[in-house]
């Protein structure tokens, strides 16, 4: 039993300074502007453009969904138009970033997840620092500065389509007009509820970036162990984003 | 002049390399056999610092590879080219993308990126194969691909880890003809890890056997074939236990 828990956390402690010596090889890597400056901007694409679809037809039908569910909970108790004050603030601050990067740890999480560890048991990786690349520089650095970067702008759009199909549930099914809506929309906005999401979003981005790479690149054992890797990334990614959801929440909310 | 002075590494509880002292002087081919996971591959790994070892080190022309800081480690990688057990290319590349990726960490500019590229693809029997992507290839043009972009670099090394692995009889032929023109054509130092005999007859100037965590014995060609050593027998007959 003390054996069990003394290896445990031999394990849990080696784990951390893998982690720490990962950021610090990241930091590092980032004066290597000439490696990662074009990589950078085709990991943007793939992580920013490419994740659109899959986050706004999240967003469409959440925003549907919460001016339904508001509608629903207000009938008789609350004004109709704070529909647009629920549908504003929820995906602002909540739906809109965590759904986003849900959807976003699996998309993206997992496929350089894939990626890397695919590049490390061929011994890719191994080709690349032959070649005097560094793999932080190459590898790392594009991914997560493009995750960190294109989170925030992927999930401002899908917060946009959200209220946008909240505001047009509410014209059609449940009867509110436009300038209603809008008032509820700017009851109790705050700038900070922009700023908060969207700073929620790229610290999603860069935790789900920055697992991937780690897992990734922390490959063994062929086709079997990518298939590991590429689920751990998963699980990992989406305990992150709910423990930085309420660690954010904690810190800047209250 | 690459030296292994005293190597040890282990996995786990695993000695892979208990002890590996060598030599490798310029301008020869040095072949090291050994049964498989001997450590042959650990061994090639440190040259370049993809490893460090337990004890011991790897000496590069005087410069104890463990102990080199990165600067001073890439600067020694860019004197050395490796040709991977499986090629290791990057699939979303071009072939020519592939050979060129190292010469671009060079700061070579694109002309003569272009013109080294286009010379190693010839050297390998490729000329004309630079636009199609490495995941449509062969398993004797990937190793072919492996060998360009080793030679692209012009380095003063080259390490072949298992270069014939794989192949049918006649590729592994293609494969060492290729080995031993480099060498002619280059005049580079190698350092070839195989279990494939023939190739080793084929392009070694000299052959060691690694076993059990050091070398059993070292010599030319013909030392080798007429050792009587019965390990060193055995494995060269291929005669079971």
């Amino acid at each position: 039993m003390i054996d069990r828990i003394g290896r445990r956390t031999v394990g849990l402690i080696q784990a951390v300074g893998r982690w720490g010596q990962f950021m610090a090889d990241m930091v590092r890597a980032l004066p290597d502007v000439t490696t990662w400056g074009r990589l950078a901007l085709v990991q943007m694409r793939r992580v920013g453009v490419d994740s659109l679809p899959v986050a706004l037809f999240i967003a469409a039908f959440t925003g549907v969904v919460l001016a339904l569910q508001a509608s629903y909970t207000f009938t008789g108790t609350v004004p109709l138009y704070f529909v647009g004050t629920l549908v504003g603030k929820t995906m602002m601050l909540e739906l809109g970033p965590v759904l986003a990067g849900l959807a976003l740890a699996g998309r993206v999480g997992a496929s350089m997840a894939a990626e890397l560890g695919t590049m490390k048991v061929t011994e890719q990786v191994d080709a690349l620092e032959t070649l005097a690349y560094d793999p932080q520089s190459f590898l790392v650095v594009p991914r997560v500065l493009a995750g960190t970067v294109m989170f925030p702008i992927v999930v401002a759009l899908a917060v946009l389509v959200g209220i946008m199909t909240g505001w047009m549930t509410s014209l059609w099914l449940l009867n509110l007009s436009t300038p209603e809506f809008v008032k509820g929309l700017r009851q109790f906005y705050q700038f900070k509820d922009t700023w908060f999401g969207l700073f929620k979003s790229a610290t999603f981005g860069f935790t789900i970036t920055t697992v991937g790479c780690v897992v990734g690149l922390s490959t063994r054992g062929g086709a079997e162990g990518v298939g590991r890797s590429t689920t751990r990334a998963v699980v990992y990614s989406a305990v992150a984003i709910l423990v930085l959801d309420a660690f954010w929440a904690a810190v800047l909310l209250r | 002049m690459i030296r292994f002075e005293n190597l040890h590494k282990a996995f786990g509880d695993k000695q892979v390399l208990a002890g590996l002292t060598l030599e490798v002087q310029d301008g020869e081919t040095m072949v090291v056999i050994g049964y498989s996971g001997t450590g042959k591959s650990v061994a090639l790994k440190h040259i370049v610092g993809l490893l460090d070892p337990d004890a011991g080190d790897v000496l590069v022309d005087g410069r104890a590879v463990s102990t080199l800081d990165r600067d001073a480690l890439n600067a020694l990688r860019r004197e050395i080219g490796y040709v991977f057990q499986f090629a290791a290319l990057f699939d979303s590349l071009t072939v020519a993308e592939n050979v060129a990726l190292g010469l671009r960490r060079r700061g070579l500019d694109d002309d003569e990126i272009a013109e080294r590229v286009t010379e190693a693809l010839a050297l390998v029997d490729l000329t004309g194969a630079g636009e199609r992507y490495a995941a449509e290839l062969s398993g004797g043009m990937r190793k072919r691909v492996g060998i360009a972009r080793a030679i692209a670099l012009r380095p003063r090394y080259i390490l072949y880890d298992e270069p014939t692995t794989g192949l049918d009889p006649v590729t592994s032929a293609v494969i060492d003809r290729l080995m031993v023109r480099t060498r002619e054509h280059l005049g580079v130092t190698g350092v070839v890890v195989t279990h494939d005999m023939r190739s080793a007859y084929t392009v070694g100037d000299r052959i060691a056997m690694l076993h059990e965590g050091r070398i059993r014995q070292v010599g030319t060609v013909a030392e080798v074939q007429e050792t009587d050593d019965p390990v060193v027998r055995q494995f060269i007959e291929g005669r079971p236990t």
